[in-house]
């Protein structure tokens, strides 16, 4: 497995960092842990981090478009940041920045998340 | 190397196993890799192959690890020419499969975006399929190469 979530979750806000490659083999592995997360714990929003994240085809946009309709779907905000510049244009490319934010880092992420609570 | 690149080429064939996607992946890269790209066109290149081997894995053979995928690639000058075939299900409808956002298998949470990946970063892609018998990809990609920037 070439890919690996690394989560923190507090007040209601999931953090997920993404390393390594998230392509269709590690999209299965992510997508399972990602929604354990969300449904055994209080996750209201979600912060993916994409900052050590060295590659993602189209696997990976349908992972995050399926997460962002959970969280969406319970009422939630999800948000991406830190995207290196392939990522960001694969982002661009299928029409997911129209509904999620992109943040330079967490801490931008986190306060514009705090500000829309 | 101040010499000319002569033509050259590679094919591999292997398992239609998702964790061969990374090997695919890792295998086209390190034969351009004699082109001097760039790493945006190391990473054009990665994902198109990616996204290719995928589709061969998940709708080719519909996940069946029996299948085999085959990927043939030549250089000739600067240009690279990859071509990803499995023997599988095929394509019923050419068109509406290369449609932005349109997925056979949305229940797999796929985005429907691979086509048009492969369209954007490469400069030409060319699909050939036959229900029954298995699709074929085409493609071909120049490699401006970090020389061409320093001269």
């Amino acid at each position: 497995m070439n890919s690996h979530v690394q989560m923190e979750h507090h007040r209601g806000v999931l953090i997920v960092r993404l390393t390594g490659e998230l392509d269709h083999h590690a999209a299965d592995y992510v997508r399972m842990d990602l929604d354990e997360a969300i449904l055994r714990r209080q996750v209201e929003h979600l912060v993916l981090s994409l900052k050590d994240l060295q590659f993602m085809d189209s696997s990976g946009l349908g992972v995050i478009l399926g997460r962002y309709k959970l969280i969406h779907a319970k009422g939630g905000k999800m948000v991406i940041c830190a995207a290196n510049p392939p990522v960001k244009r694969l982002l661009e490319m299928s029409g997911l920045l129209k509904i999620m934010p992109l943040y330079e880092n967490e801490s931008a992420a986190l306060s514009n998340l705090e500000v829309a609570l | 190397m101040t010499q000319e690149q002569a033509k050259n080429f590679m094919s591999v064939q292997f398992a239609a196993l998702s964790e061969n996607e990374s090997f695919a992946r890792v295998v086209v890269a390190s034969f351009v890799s004699r082109l001097d790209p760039t790493l945006d066109e190391l990473n054009d290149l990665k994902t198109v192959v990616s996204e290719a081997v995928t589709n061969c894995i998940i709708h080719g053979y519909d996940s069946d690890p029996s299948g085999i995928v085959y990927i043939s690639a030549t250089i000739d000058g600067e240009t690279v020419h990859l071509m990803i075939e499995d023997k599988g299900k095929g394509i019923d409808d050419l068109e509406l499969a290369q449609q932005p956002l349109y997925t056979s298998k949305p229940e797999l949470e796929r985005s429907g975006m691979g086509f048009t990946i492969m369209e954007n970063f490469m400069d030409e892609l060319e699909v050939t399929s036959e229900p029954g018998r298995g699709t074929s990809i085409r493609m071909k990609k120049t490699i401006v190469s970090k020389k061409a920037l320093y001269n």
